[in-house]
Protein backbone atom coordinates (compact mmCIF):
# COMPACT_ATOMS: atom_id res chain seq x y z
CA UNK A 1 0.00 0.00 0.00
CA UNK A 2 1.45 3.15 -1.01
CA UNK A 3 0.38 6.73 0.43
CA UNK A 4 2.60 9.19 -1.52
CA UNK A 5 0.23 9.78 -4.66
CA UNK A 6 -2.98 10.02 -2.14
CA UNK A 7 -1.31 12.61 -0.47
CA UNK A 8 0.84 14.83 -2.03
CA UNK A 9 1.37 17.99 -0.88
CA UNK A 10 2.63 20.69 -2.92
CA UNK A 11 5.14 24.15 -2.46
CA UNK A 12 4.30 27.17 -4.74
CA UNK A 13 7.24 29.54 -5.59
CA UNK A 14 7.28 32.01 -7.85
CA UNK A 15 10.86 32.47 -9.91
CA UNK A 16 9.93 35.80 -11.07
CA UNK A 17 6.79 34.72 -12.59
CA UNK A 18 4.52 37.44 -14.55
CA UNK A 19 1.82 36.14 -11.97
CA UNK A 20 -0.24 35.02 -14.72
CA UNK A 21 0.63 31.20 -13.99
CA UNK A 22 0.50 31.94 -10.33
CA UNK A 23 -3.19 32.95 -10.04
CA UNK A 24 -4.05 29.81 -12.38
CA UNK A 25 -2.08 27.48 -9.52
CA UNK A 26 -3.78 29.37 -7.15
CA UNK A 27 -7.31 29.25 -9.09
CA UNK A 28 -6.96 25.11 -8.34
CA UNK A 29 -7.11 25.27 -4.84
CA UNK A 30 -10.75 27.29 -5.27
CA UNK A 31 -13.93 25.53 -5.05
CA UNK A 32 -14.53 25.05 -8.84
CA UNK A 33 -11.59 22.84 -8.50
CA UNK A 34 -10.79 21.90 -5.35
CA UNK A 35 -7.55 20.27 -5.32
CA UNK A 36 -8.19 19.06 -1.56
CA UNK A 37 -10.24 16.24 -3.34
CA UNK A 38 -6.79 14.10 -4.06
CA UNK A 39 -5.49 15.38 -0.79
CA UNK A 40 -3.28 18.19 -2.07
CA UNK A 41 -2.24 20.46 0.11
CA UNK A 42 -0.59 23.77 -0.44
CA UNK A 43 1.91 23.96 2.60
CA UNK A 44 4.35 27.32 2.80
CA UNK A 45 6.98 24.50 3.97
CA UNK A 46 9.44 22.71 1.81
CA UNK A 47 10.58 20.43 4.52
CA UNK A 48 6.62 19.21 4.33
CA UNK A 49 6.46 19.30 0.57
CA UNK A 50 6.51 16.24 -1.80
CA UNK A 51 6.18 18.50 -4.78
CA UNK A 52 7.68 21.79 -6.41
CA UNK A 53 5.47 23.59 -8.32
CA UNK A 54 7.17 26.34 -10.19
CA UNK A 55 6.63 29.12 -12.14
CA UNK A 56 8.63 31.82 -13.82
CA UNK A 57 11.93 31.33 -15.62
CA UNK A 58 14.10 32.51 -12.68
CA UNK A 59 16.45 35.26 -12.51
CA UNK A 60 19.81 35.56 -11.03
CA UNK A 61 18.48 36.74 -7.77
CA UNK A 62 16.06 33.84 -6.95
CA UNK A 63 18.57 31.37 -8.58
CA UNK A 64 19.88 30.30 -4.94
CA UNK A 65 16.63 30.53 -3.62
CA UNK A 66 15.17 28.01 -6.18
CA UNK A 67 18.37 25.77 -4.90
CA UNK A 68 17.88 26.00 -1.41
CA UNK A 69 14.45 25.32 -1.40
CA UNK A 70 14.60 22.12 -3.55
CA UNK A 71 17.50 21.02 -1.40
CA UNK A 72 15.56 21.61 1.94
CA UNK A 73 12.88 19.00 0.65
CA UNK A 74 12.82 15.40 1.65
CA UNK A 75 13.04 12.75 -0.67
CA UNK A 76 11.62 11.75 -2.40
CA UNK A 77 10.11 14.75 -4.41
CA UNK A 78 9.47 15.62 -8.21
CA UNK A 79 9.36 19.45 -9.92
CA UNK A 80 6.94 20.65 -12.10
CA UNK A 81 7.91 23.82 -14.21
CA UNK A 82 4.39 25.33 -14.46
CA UNK A 83 3.89 27.82 -18.18
CA UNK A 84 6.03 28.43 -21.12
CA UNK A 85 8.84 30.93 -19.01
CA UNK A 86 9.43 27.81 -16.55
CA UNK A 87 9.84 25.37 -19.60
CA UNK A 88 12.30 27.87 -21.72
CA UNK A 89 12.15 31.41 -20.22
CA UNK A 90 9.65 32.12 -22.93
CA UNK A 91 8.91 35.79 -23.69
CA UNK A 92 12.02 36.87 -20.98
CA UNK A 93 14.20 34.86 -22.46
CA UNK A 94 16.43 37.39 -23.77
CA UNK A 95 16.26 39.38 -21.29
CA UNK A 96 19.91 40.37 -19.36
CA UNK A 97 18.73 38.53 -16.08
CA UNK A 98 16.94 35.55 -16.84
CA UNK A 99 18.13 32.29 -16.98
CA UNK A 100 16.17 30.92 -18.57
CA UNK A 101 13.57 27.73 -17.44
CA UNK A 102 13.92 26.07 -14.27
CA UNK A 103 15.92 22.97 -15.42
CA UNK A 104 19.13 25.13 -15.81
CA UNK A 105 19.45 25.26 -12.22
CA UNK A 106 17.85 21.69 -10.53
CA UNK A 107 16.14 18.92 -12.71
CA UNK A 108 12.77 18.98 -13.78
CA UNK A 109 10.16 15.95 -13.70
CA UNK A 110 7.27 17.76 -15.37
CA UNK A 111 6.80 20.59 -17.62
CA UNK A 112 3.28 21.83 -18.17
CA UNK A 113 2.92 24.12 -21.16
CA UNK A 114 0.44 27.40 -21.23
CA UNK A 115 0.57 31.45 -20.93
CA UNK A 116 -0.78 30.95 -18.58
CA UNK A 117 -0.85 27.33 -17.92
CA UNK A 118 -4.95 26.38 -17.07
CA UNK A 119 -5.81 24.90 -14.02
CA UNK A 120 -7.19 21.74 -15.82
CA UNK A 121 -2.98 21.73 -17.12
CA UNK A 122 -1.52 22.32 -13.73
CA UNK A 123 -3.81 19.75 -12.76
CA UNK A 124 -3.18 17.00 -15.23
CA UNK A 125 0.77 17.77 -14.88
CA UNK A 126 0.38 17.23 -11.06
CA UNK A 127 -1.66 13.83 -11.68
CA UNK A 128 1.44 12.60 -13.95
CA UNK A 129 4.44 13.93 -11.22
CA UNK A 130 2.39 11.72 -8.84
CA UNK A 131 3.14 8.55 -11.30
CA UNK A 132 7.04 9.92 -10.79
CA UNK A 133 6.77 10.22 -7.10
CA UNK A 134 5.56 7.00 -6.91
CA UNK A 135 8.66 5.45 -9.24
CA UNK A 136 10.94 7.69 -7.50
CA UNK A 137 10.14 5.88 -3.84
CA UNK A 138 10.19 2.48 -5.04
CA UNK A 139 13.50 3.06 -6.51
CA UNK A 140 14.57 4.92 -2.87
CA UNK A 141 13.16 1.84 -0.48
CA UNK A 142 14.80 -0.58 -2.75
CA UNK A 143 17.95 1.32 -2.75
CA UNK A 144 17.67 1.32 0.88
CA UNK A 145 16.71 -2.52 1.50
CA UNK A 146 19.39 -3.40 -1.26
CA UNK A 147 22.15 -1.46 1.45
CA UNK A 148 20.44 -2.89 4.34
CA UNK A 149 21.61 -6.46 2.89
CA UNK A 150 25.05 -5.15 1.55
CA UNK A 151 25.22 -4.31 5.19
CA UNK A 152 24.48 -7.65 6.49
CA UNK A 153 26.54 -9.47 4.03
CA UNK A 154 29.93 -7.73 4.75
CA UNK B 1 -9.42 -3.41 36.51
CA UNK B 2 -12.11 -1.62 34.51
CA UNK B 3 -9.34 0.98 34.49
CA UNK B 4 -6.95 -0.66 32.85
CA UNK B 5 -9.04 -1.85 29.95
CA UNK B 6 -9.90 1.99 29.45
CA UNK B 7 -6.36 2.68 29.08
CA UNK B 8 -5.66 -0.02 26.59
CA UNK B 9 -8.97 0.31 24.64
CA UNK B 10 -7.79 4.63 24.86
CA UNK B 11 -4.18 3.31 23.20
CA UNK B 12 -5.65 1.48 20.23
CA UNK B 13 -8.73 2.97 19.31
CA UNK B 14 -8.05 6.35 20.10
CA UNK B 15 -5.73 7.04 17.09
CA UNK B 16 -8.19 5.35 14.95
CA UNK B 17 -11.19 7.35 15.93
CA UNK B 18 -8.78 10.16 16.38
CA UNK B 19 -8.22 10.27 12.53
CA UNK B 20 -11.26 9.28 11.56
CA UNK B 21 -13.15 12.73 13.04
CA UNK B 22 -10.17 14.50 11.70
CA UNK B 23 -11.23 12.93 8.21
CA UNK B 24 -14.96 14.47 8.83
CA UNK B 25 -13.56 17.44 10.35
CA UNK B 26 -12.07 18.01 6.77
CA UNK B 27 -14.68 17.07 5.05
CA UNK B 28 -17.35 19.56 6.94
CA UNK B 29 -15.03 22.06 6.48
CA UNK B 30 -14.74 21.69 2.68
CA UNK B 31 -18.58 21.20 2.20
CA UNK B 32 -19.33 25.06 4.49
CA UNK B 33 -16.41 26.58 1.55
CA UNK B 34 -18.32 25.19 -0.57
CA UNK B 35 -15.68 22.31 -1.81
CA UNK B 36 -15.91 18.84 -2.44
CA UNK B 37 -13.41 18.19 -0.28
CA UNK B 38 -10.81 15.25 0.68
CA UNK B 39 -11.96 11.37 1.60
CA UNK B 40 -12.79 11.18 4.95
CA UNK B 41 -9.78 8.50 5.89
CA UNK B 42 -6.92 11.62 4.35
CA UNK B 43 -5.71 12.00 7.40
CA UNK B 44 -4.53 8.39 7.57
CA UNK B 45 -2.99 8.74 3.83
CA UNK B 46 -1.50 11.80 4.99
CA UNK B 47 0.25 10.52 8.02
CA UNK B 48 1.55 7.28 6.02
CA UNK B 49 2.63 9.35 3.26
CA UNK B 50 4.88 10.64 6.18
CA UNK B 51 6.35 7.82 7.15
CA UNK B 52 6.68 7.10 3.78
CA UNK B 53 9.05 10.06 3.42
CA UNK B 54 13.32 10.50 4.00
CA UNK B 55 13.79 11.68 7.78
CA UNK B 56 15.70 15.03 7.77
CA UNK B 57 16.67 15.86 11.02
CA UNK B 58 18.37 19.34 11.66
CA UNK B 59 19.41 18.25 15.58
CA UNK B 60 19.26 14.75 16.90
CA UNK B 61 17.51 16.05 20.38
CA UNK B 62 14.34 17.50 18.28
CA UNK B 63 13.13 13.63 17.34
CA UNK B 64 13.81 12.84 21.25
CA UNK B 65 11.09 15.06 22.24
CA UNK B 66 8.56 14.31 20.28
CA UNK B 67 9.10 10.95 21.37
CA UNK B 68 8.27 12.29 25.00
CA UNK B 69 5.59 14.63 23.29
CA UNK B 70 3.50 12.04 22.17
CA UNK B 71 4.17 9.37 24.91
CA UNK B 72 2.80 11.98 27.54
CA UNK B 73 -0.66 13.38 25.61
CA UNK B 74 -1.00 9.42 25.13
CA UNK B 75 -0.45 8.57 28.64
CA UNK B 76 -2.25 11.47 29.98
CA UNK B 77 -5.44 10.03 27.90
CA UNK B 78 -5.03 6.54 29.03
CA UNK B 79 -5.07 8.12 32.70
CA UNK B 80 -8.15 9.82 31.77
CA UNK B 81 -9.67 6.74 30.68
CA UNK B 82 -8.41 4.78 33.11
CA UNK B 83 -10.40 6.90 35.45
CA UNK B 84 -7.08 8.62 37.05
CA UNK B 85 -7.05 11.60 38.97
CA UNK B 86 -7.98 14.54 36.42
CA UNK B 87 -5.34 16.89 38.17
CA UNK B 88 -2.53 14.51 37.50
CA UNK B 89 -4.17 14.16 34.32
CA UNK B 90 -4.18 17.86 33.36
CA UNK B 91 -0.63 18.45 34.34
CA UNK B 92 0.95 15.15 32.51
CA UNK B 93 -1.15 17.00 29.65
CA UNK B 94 0.69 20.31 30.23
CA UNK B 95 4.16 18.65 30.48
CA UNK B 96 3.82 17.27 26.70
CA UNK B 97 3.23 20.39 25.68
CA UNK B 98 6.14 21.66 26.98
CA UNK B 99 8.22 19.31 25.30
CA UNK B 100 6.48 20.13 21.76
CA UNK B 101 7.92 23.22 22.38
CA UNK B 102 11.40 22.28 23.59
CA UNK B 103 11.41 20.11 20.23
CA UNK B 104 11.04 23.55 18.16
CA UNK B 105 13.22 25.66 19.95
CA UNK B 106 16.14 22.58 19.83
CA UNK B 107 15.97 23.93 16.05
CA UNK B 108 17.79 26.94 14.91
CA UNK B 109 15.34 28.37 12.93
CA UNK B 110 13.24 31.33 13.51
CA UNK B 111 9.76 30.25 12.23
CA UNK B 112 10.18 27.51 14.43
CA UNK B 113 11.25 29.52 17.62
CA UNK B 114 7.80 32.04 16.89
CA UNK B 115 5.87 28.92 16.69
CA UNK B 116 7.51 27.94 19.78
CA UNK B 117 6.41 30.95 21.47
CA UNK B 118 3.27 31.54 20.41
CA UNK B 119 3.11 27.57 21.68
CA UNK B 120 3.62 28.81 25.29
CA UNK B 121 1.20 31.61 24.92
CA UNK B 122 -1.46 29.24 23.75
CA UNK B 123 -0.39 26.90 27.19
CA UNK B 124 -0.89 30.29 29.28
CA UNK B 125 -3.73 31.33 27.76
CA UNK B 126 -6.07 28.02 28.25
CA UNK B 127 -4.21 26.17 31.35
CA UNK B 128 -6.05 28.26 34.09
CA UNK B 129 -9.33 27.29 32.42
CA UNK B 130 -8.18 23.40 32.39
CA UNK B 131 -7.32 23.74 35.67
CA UNK B 132 -11.13 25.20 36.72
CA UNK B 133 -12.70 22.68 34.74
CA UNK B 134 -11.05 19.47 36.68
CA UNK B 135 -12.27 22.18 39.71
CA UNK B 136 -15.60 22.29 38.35
CA UNK B 137 -16.06 18.80 37.82
CA UNK B 138 -14.32 18.36 41.71
CA UNK B 139 -17.08 20.52 42.81
CA UNK B 140 -20.12 18.82 41.44
CA UNK B 141 -18.75 15.09 41.92
CA UNK B 142 -17.23 15.54 45.01
CA UNK B 143 -13.96 13.97 43.56
CA UNK B 144 -11.37 14.62 41.33
CA UNK B 145 -11.00 10.65 40.22
CA UNK B 146 -12.45 10.68 36.30
CA UNK B 147 -14.14 7.13 37.30
CA UNK B 148 -16.50 9.06 39.73
CA UNK B 149 -16.93 12.03 37.45
CA UNK B 150 -18.13 9.78 34.63
CA UNK B 151 -20.31 7.81 37.32
CA UNK B 152 -21.99 10.94 39.38
CA UNK B 153 -25.85 11.23 38.54
CA UNK B 154 -25.75 15.06 39.44
CA UNK B 155 -26.11 16.71 35.66
CA UNK B 156 -22.62 18.90 35.87
CA UNK B 157 -23.58 21.04 33.02
CA UNK B 158 -26.56 22.74 34.75
CA UNK B 159 -24.06 23.68 37.69
CA UNK B 160 -21.23 24.73 35.50
CA UNK B 161 -22.31 26.53 31.95
CA UNK B 162 -19.94 28.93 32.73
CA UNK B 163 -17.00 26.11 32.88
CA UNK B 164 -18.41 24.44 30.30
CA UNK B 165 -18.50 28.25 27.62
CA UNK B 166 -15.15 28.90 29.20
CA UNK B 167 -13.72 25.49 28.18
CA UNK B 168 -15.38 25.93 24.76
CA UNK B 169 -12.98 28.67 23.93
CA UNK B 170 -9.50 26.92 25.02
CA UNK B 171 -11.05 23.84 22.91
CA UNK B 172 -10.82 26.23 19.76
CA UNK B 173 -7.38 26.48 20.70
CA UNK B 174 -6.64 23.18 21.78
CA UNK B 175 -7.84 21.72 18.64
CA UNK B 176 -5.59 24.11 16.45
CA UNK B 177 -8.46 25.78 14.75
CA UNK B 178 -9.16 29.32 14.61
CA UNK B 179 -9.60 32.43 16.15
CA UNK B 180 -6.71 30.87 18.18
CA UNK B 181 -4.63 29.06 15.48
CA UNK B 182 -1.67 31.00 16.23
CA UNK B 183 1.46 29.06 16.68
CA UNK B 184 0.55 26.68 13.60
CA UNK B 185 -2.34 26.33 11.02
CA UNK B 186 -3.61 23.28 9.22
CA UNK B 187 -4.64 25.95 6.63
CA UNK B 188 -2.86 28.12 4.15
CA UNK B 189 -1.22 30.40 6.21
CA UNK B 190 1.93 31.29 5.57
CA UNK B 191 3.19 33.97 8.02
CA UNK B 192 5.03 31.96 9.63
CA UNK B 193 5.55 29.13 7.53
CA UNK B 194 4.59 26.41 9.52
CA UNK B 195 5.35 27.46 12.97
CA UNK B 196 6.61 25.39 15.71
CA UNK B 197 6.26 21.97 12.81
CA UNK B 198 8.53 23.92 10.64
CA UNK B 199 11.37 22.02 11.40
CA UNK B 200 9.76 18.76 11.75
CA UNK B 201 9.54 16.65 8.94
CA UNK B 202 8.34 13.10 7.51
CA UNK B 203 8.12 10.61 10.32
CA UNK B 204 8.33 13.04 13.14
CA UNK B 205 5.58 15.19 11.58
CA UNK B 206 3.63 12.04 11.12
CA UNK B 207 3.90 11.61 15.17
CA UNK B 208 2.86 14.88 15.61
CA UNK B 209 0.08 14.32 14.00
CA UNK B 210 -0.85 10.82 15.95
CA UNK B 211 0.08 13.12 19.14
CA UNK B 212 -2.81 15.11 18.09
CA UNK B 213 -5.14 12.66 17.20
CA UNK B 214 -4.95 11.39 20.93
CA UNK B 215 -4.90 14.34 22.12
CA UNK B 216 -8.33 15.26 20.51
CA UNK B 217 -10.01 12.01 22.20
CA UNK B 218 -9.27 13.32 25.39
CA UNK B 219 -10.30 16.72 24.94
CA UNK B 220 -13.92 15.07 23.86
CA UNK B 221 -13.56 13.00 26.54
CA UNK B 222 -13.80 15.88 28.94
CA UNK B 223 -16.48 17.85 27.10
CA UNK B 224 -18.17 14.12 28.15
CA UNK B 225 -17.83 14.84 31.53
CA UNK B 226 -20.19 17.81 31.67
CA UNK B 227 -22.48 15.46 30.22
CA UNK B 228 -21.77 12.49 32.04
CA UNK B 229 -25.06 11.79 33.60
CA UNK B 230 -26.85 10.68 30.28
CA UNK B 231 -24.70 9.02 28.47
CA UNK B 232 -27.04 9.76 24.84
CA UNK B 233 -27.09 13.21 25.98
CA UNK B 234 -23.15 13.08 26.65
CA UNK B 235 -22.41 11.63 23.04
CA UNK B 236 -24.80 13.75 21.09
CA UNK B 237 -23.23 17.11 23.12
CA UNK B 238 -19.68 16.10 21.99
CA UNK B 239 -20.90 16.03 18.54
CA UNK B 240 -23.09 19.33 18.48
CA UNK B 241 -19.05 20.79 20.49
CA UNK B 242 -17.14 19.42 17.99
CA UNK B 243 -19.29 21.06 14.99
CA UNK B 244 -19.68 24.29 16.65
CA UNK B 245 -15.82 24.45 16.59
CA UNK B 246 -15.48 23.47 13.35
CA UNK B 247 -18.39 26.49 12.13
CA UNK B 248 -16.31 28.93 14.22
CA UNK B 249 -13.00 27.88 12.65
CA UNK B 250 -14.57 28.58 9.15
CA UNK B 251 -16.33 32.29 10.43
CA UNK B 252 -13.48 33.74 12.15
CA UNK B 253 -10.47 35.47 11.53
CA UNK B 254 -6.59 34.32 13.14
CA UNK B 255 -6.15 36.86 15.99
CA UNK B 256 -3.02 38.52 17.20
CA UNK B 257 -1.44 36.66 20.15
CA UNK B 258 -2.53 39.49 22.70
CA UNK B 259 -6.16 38.85 22.19
CA UNK B 260 -5.63 34.99 22.01
CA UNK B 261 -4.11 35.47 25.69
CA UNK B 262 -6.66 37.97 26.97
CA UNK B 263 -9.59 35.26 25.56
CA UNK B 264 -8.39 32.72 27.25
CA UNK B 265 -7.97 34.21 30.75
CA UNK B 266 -11.18 36.10 30.41
CA UNK B 267 -12.81 32.24 29.57
CA UNK B 268 -11.16 31.68 32.88
CA UNK B 269 -12.86 34.78 34.56
CA UNK B 270 -16.34 33.09 33.33
CA UNK B 271 -15.68 30.06 34.77
CA UNK B 272 -14.46 31.71 38.28
CA UNK B 273 -17.39 33.66 38.71
CA UNK B 274 -19.43 30.21 37.72
CA UNK B 275 -17.70 28.57 40.38
CA UNK B 276 -17.95 31.33 42.92
CA UNK B 277 -21.59 31.53 42.63
CA UNK B 278 -21.53 27.76 42.82
CA UNK B 279 -19.74 27.75 46.35
CA UNK B 280 -21.65 30.59 47.94
CA UNK B 281 -24.82 28.35 46.63
CA UNK B 282 -23.07 25.49 48.40
CA UNK B 283 -22.38 27.24 51.68
CA UNK B 284 -26.00 28.73 51.39
CA UNK B 285 -27.09 24.78 52.21
CA UNK B 286 -28.70 23.65 48.75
Amino acid sequence: MTFLKRSPWILHYDASSCNGCDIEVLACLTPLYDVERFGIINTGNPKHADILLITGGINSQNRPVVRNLYEQMPEPKVVIAVGVCAATGGIFRECYNIVGGIDKVIPVDVYVPGCAARPEQIIDGVVKALAILEEKREKMTGEARHAAEAGEST
Amino acid sequence: MNGIVGAVLFLILAPLAGGLIAGIDRKITARMQGRVGPPILQPFYDVGKLFEKESVVVVTAQNFYVVAYLVFIALSGAFFFAGGDLLLIVFAFTLAHVFLVLGAYAVHSPYSHIGAERELIQVMAYEPMIILAAVGLYMVSGSFYVADMAATTVPAILYLPGVFLGLAVILAIKLRKSPFDISTSHHAHQEIVKGITTEFSGPTLGQIEIAHWYENIFLLGLVYLFFAWNPVIGVVAVAVTYVAEIFIDNVTARVRWQTALKGGWLAALLGIANLAILSYMMIGGA
